[in-house]
C-alpha cells in the first residue's frame, strides 16, 4: 500500500475551481486571507480578475457571496471550516440559507486532522451547525476523486452547498473508471451482511480497512460511503438497517449532530436498530501531528474494528 | 427641486407614513419609529431616483435596494405598494400568517431584492450586488439603508473596508441618523459616533443631508452621482417617529404598535398633513 496516491481534498478543491472556470463564466471565488491554505490560490493565479480576497472578515465575505448570487454569479466562498460554519454561522443562515441563494461554501481544514494548530482551529462541529439550516446541502468527500466530483456537482446544482475539505493528504480510494458521483446518493463500497459501517470523509478509508480486518474474524461488514450528509440517503440507510441489523458510524466530527446523529435520527423512524457512533466524543482537540491525533481520538480502522466486534456480540 | 415634483414626493412620503401606521396597527407589532424616519428617503429613491419597474422586477440592469435596517420594512412595503409591486390593501396583512409581508424583508416578496433585517448583513449583500455590477460592466447602482444603531455591528465595518478596497462607487449606503435605538440614545447605549468620521476613515465619500427636506436629499444624491472610485455614505439627519406628534423622538416607539386610540390620532394627523399638501 506504500505507493497509494495521497492527496488533501483542499488541493482537489482549488484545482477543480480552476478547471471549471472556462466552462462556468459566472463562477467567482472569494477567500478570507487563506488562499494559500484553502488552495483557492490556484484559481487566483489563473483568474485573478475573478478572485476577491475579503481579508480576515468572514461574516462580510458570506454576505458579499450572497449579494453576488442574487445577480447570477456562482460564488465559492472559501475559508477554514471553523470560520465558515462557526464564525459566520448566522450570516450563512440569514443571508444565504433563508433566501436560498446559489452560494457554494468551500470549508477547508475541517476536523481534528488540522493537527498542530490545535483546538481553536479544529472544527468538529461544522456538519452539526450546517445541518440545522433548512435547504443547505452538505457534502463531505472522502478523497481527491470524490472532492473533484463534488465541486463539479456543486457548480451544476442550484442552491446553497457546504463542502467540507481536509488539510491532511488522504489515500485515493475511488480509483475505478466507472466512478460516479450523485448528490444525495450513498455508495456501498464493500458488501457485507453482519453489520454496516457508515462512514464519511477520511473515515471512509478507515472503514474499508476495518472491514478487511473483520473478515479474518469472520464478520462480514458492509461499508457505506455517505458523501452527502444532507440530504441524507435515507433509503440506503434504512435498507442497511434492515439487512444488517446494526450500524456503526464513523466521522471526523463530533458525535453530536453529525453523520452519526443523522443516521440515528433516520433509523429510529424506519427501522430502529443499534447505532454506535465513532467520532470526536464531545471534547476539544489539541495540538499534534494529524495522523497521531486521529489515532488518539479513535478515528482509526483499529477502533472501528474493535467497536464492530463489541456490537456484533450484542446482536 | 421643482415644486410640483417636491409636492408629489411629499404626498408619497405622507402616504407611506399612513401605510406604516396602518400596517403596524393591524399587525399589533412592528417598528413605526425608524420606519417614519425614512419615508422621504424611500419616496425619493423609488419615485425620483432608482431605475426600477414593477412590470419588470427582475431586470438585470435595474438599480438594487437593500433595507439593511430591515425592521423598518413597513415603510418599504408602503412605498412598494404605491409603486405598484402589490396592492396597497396588502399592507394590512403585515406580519400575519400567510402574508407575503414578513416582519423583515424577504426576497420572495415582489420588489424585494434581498432578505434582510439581521442587522449588519444587508450592507454586505449590497457590496456583493455592487461587485457583480462592476464585473458585468453594468451601470446600475445599489442603495442600502442602515440604522445609526445598526452601525454598532462589526460586520458593517468589514463591509465598509471591502467596499472601499474594491472601489465600489456604484454603492450608496444611507445611514438613518435618528439618534435612538432600542435601549436609548445611541450616544448613551454604546456610541457609534462619530459616524461620519468613521466612514471617511474607511475610505468612503461622506455626505450629510436633512432626511425630511427634498432639496437637501436631491442635492446629496446629485453629489453622490459625481463620486468616482469610492463608495458613498449619506448620513441623513432624521427624526425618529417623524410626522406623528406623539411618536417623534420617543425611544418607546422604536418597536411598539399603536393601539386603537393612537392609531386614530396618528391617522388624523397624517390625513391633515396630506390634505394640506393636496390643497
Amino acid at each position: 500500500m506504500a505507493d497509494v496516491l495521497k492527496k488533501a481534498t483542499r488541493e482537489s478543491y482549488g484545482e477543480t475551481l480552476k478547471e471549471l472556470a472556462e466552462e462556468y463564466k459566472d463562477l467567482v471565488v472569494l477567500d478570507a486571507d487563506l488562499a494559500a491554505a484553502t488552495k483557492t490560490g490556484i484559481f487566483k493565479k489563473a483568474y485573478p480578475e475573478r478572485f476577491f480576497d475579503c481579508g480576515i472578515a468572514e461574516a462580510n465575505m458570506m454576505g458579499v457571496a450572497a449579494g453576488l448570487a442574487t445577480c447570477g454569479k456562482i460564488p465559492f466562498a472559501s475559508t477554514f471550516a471553523m470560520f465558515a460554519a462557526g464564525r459566520a454561522y448566522e450570516i450563512v443562515r440569514n443571508s444565504i440559507g433563508y433566501p436560498h441563494l446559489n452560494v457554494k461554501i468551500g470549508a477547508t481544514h475541517a476536523g481534528i486532522s488540522v493537527g498542530e494548530d490545535g483546538a481553536t482551529h479544529q472544527c468538529n462541529e461544522d456538519i452539526a451547525l450546517m445541518r440545522t439550516i433548512p435547504g443547505m446541502t452538505i457534502i463531505n468527500p472522502c478523497d481527491d476523486v470524490e472532492a473533484k466530483a463534488a465541486v463539479r456537482a456543486a457548480v451544476e446544482f442550484n442552491g446553497p452547498v457546504y463542502m467540507r475539505f481536509g488539510r491532511l493528504a488522504v489515500p485515493v480510494i475511488n480509483d475505478k473508471d466507472n466512478y460516479k458521483f450523485e448528490i444525495g446518493k450513498g455508495v456501498v463500497l464493500r458488501d457485507g451482511s453482519d453489520v454496516t459501517i457508515v462512514a464519511t470523509g477520511l473515515m471512509v478509508n478507515e472503514a474499508l480497512q476495518a472491514s478487511q480486518m473483520l473478515e479474518s474474524d469472520g464478520i462480514s461488514a458492509r461499508v457505506v460511503n455517505i458523501h452527502t450528509i444532507k440530504p441524507l440517503d435515507k433509503e440506503l440507510i434504512c435498507r442497511c438497517a434492515k439487512e444488517t441489523g446494526v450500524i456503526v458510524t464513523a466521522e471526523e466530527h463530533s458525535i453530536i449532530g453529525g453523520l452519526g446523529s443523522a443516521v440515528a435520527e433516520t433509523v429510529t423512524e424506519c427501522c430502529p436498530v443499534p447505532v454506535i457512533k465513532i467520532g470526536v466524543n464531545d471534547v476539544y482537540g489539541y495540538s499534534g501531528p494529524a495522523v497521531d491525533l486521529l489515532k488518539k481520538f479513535g478515528l482509526s480502522a483499529e477502533n472501528i474494528a474493535d467497536k464492530v466486534k463489541q456490537v456484533y456480540k450484542l446482536k | 427641486m421643482e415644486s410640483s415634483m417636491k409636492k408629489n414626493l411629499q404626498k408619497i412620503a405622507c402616504k407611506t407614513r399612513m401605510g406604516v401606521i396602518e400596517g403596524t396597527y393591524n399587525a399589533k407589532s412592528g417598528h413605526p419609529g425608524g420606519s417614519l424616519s425614512i419615508c422621504e428617503l424611500l419616496a425619493y429613491l423609488y419615485f425620483n431616483k432608482m431605475n426600477v419597474d414593477p412590470a419588470d422586477p427582475e431586470n438585470p440592469d435595474r438599480d438594487r435596494f437593500v433595507l439593511s435596517k430591515g425592521h423598518t420594512a413597513p415603510a418599504l412595503y408602503a412605498v412598494l405598494a404605491q409603486k405598484g409591486y402589490f396592492a396597497e390593501d396588502e399592507l394590512k396583512s403585515l406580519r400575519h400568517i400567510g402574508s407575503s409581508l414578513q416582519g423583515h424583508p424577504c426576497i420572495k416578496t415582489n420588489g424585494i431584492d434581498m432578505s434582510s433585517g439581521s442587522l449588519g448583513q444587508g450592507i454586505s449583500t449590497a457590496c456583493g450586488m455592487a461587485l457583480a455590477g462592476k464585473l458585468d460592466n453594468k451601470n446600475y447602482k445599489v442603495y442600502t439603508v442602515l440604522g445609526d444603531g445598526e452601525v454598532e455591528e462589526g460586520q458593517v465595518w468589514e463591509a465598509a473596508m471591502f467596499a472601499a478596497h474594491y472601489k465600489l462607487d456604484n454603492l450608496i449606503a444611507i445611514v438613518d441618523r435618528n439618534g435612538l435605538q432600542i435601549d436609548g440614545a445611541i450616544t448613551e447605549v454604546c456610541s457609534p459616533e462619530p459616524i461620519t468620521d468613521k466612514f471617511t476613515a474607511f475610505g468612503w465619500h461622506v455626505i450629510t443631508m436633512n432626511a425630511h427636506d427634498f432639496d437637501s436629499i436631491e442635492s446629496a444624491f446629485n453629489e453622490a452621482d459625481s463620486v468616482t472610485g469610492k463608495p458613498v455614505a449619506i448620513i441623513q439627519q432624521s427624526v425618529k417617529g417623524k410626522g406623528v406628534s406623539f411618536m417623534e423622538n420617543q425611544v418607546g416607539w422604536h418597536g411598539k404598535a399603536p393601539n386603537k386610540e393612537e392609531y386614530e390620532q396618528a391617522m388624523a394627523e397624517l390625513s391633515a398633513q396630506l390634505k394640506e399638501l393636496e390643497d
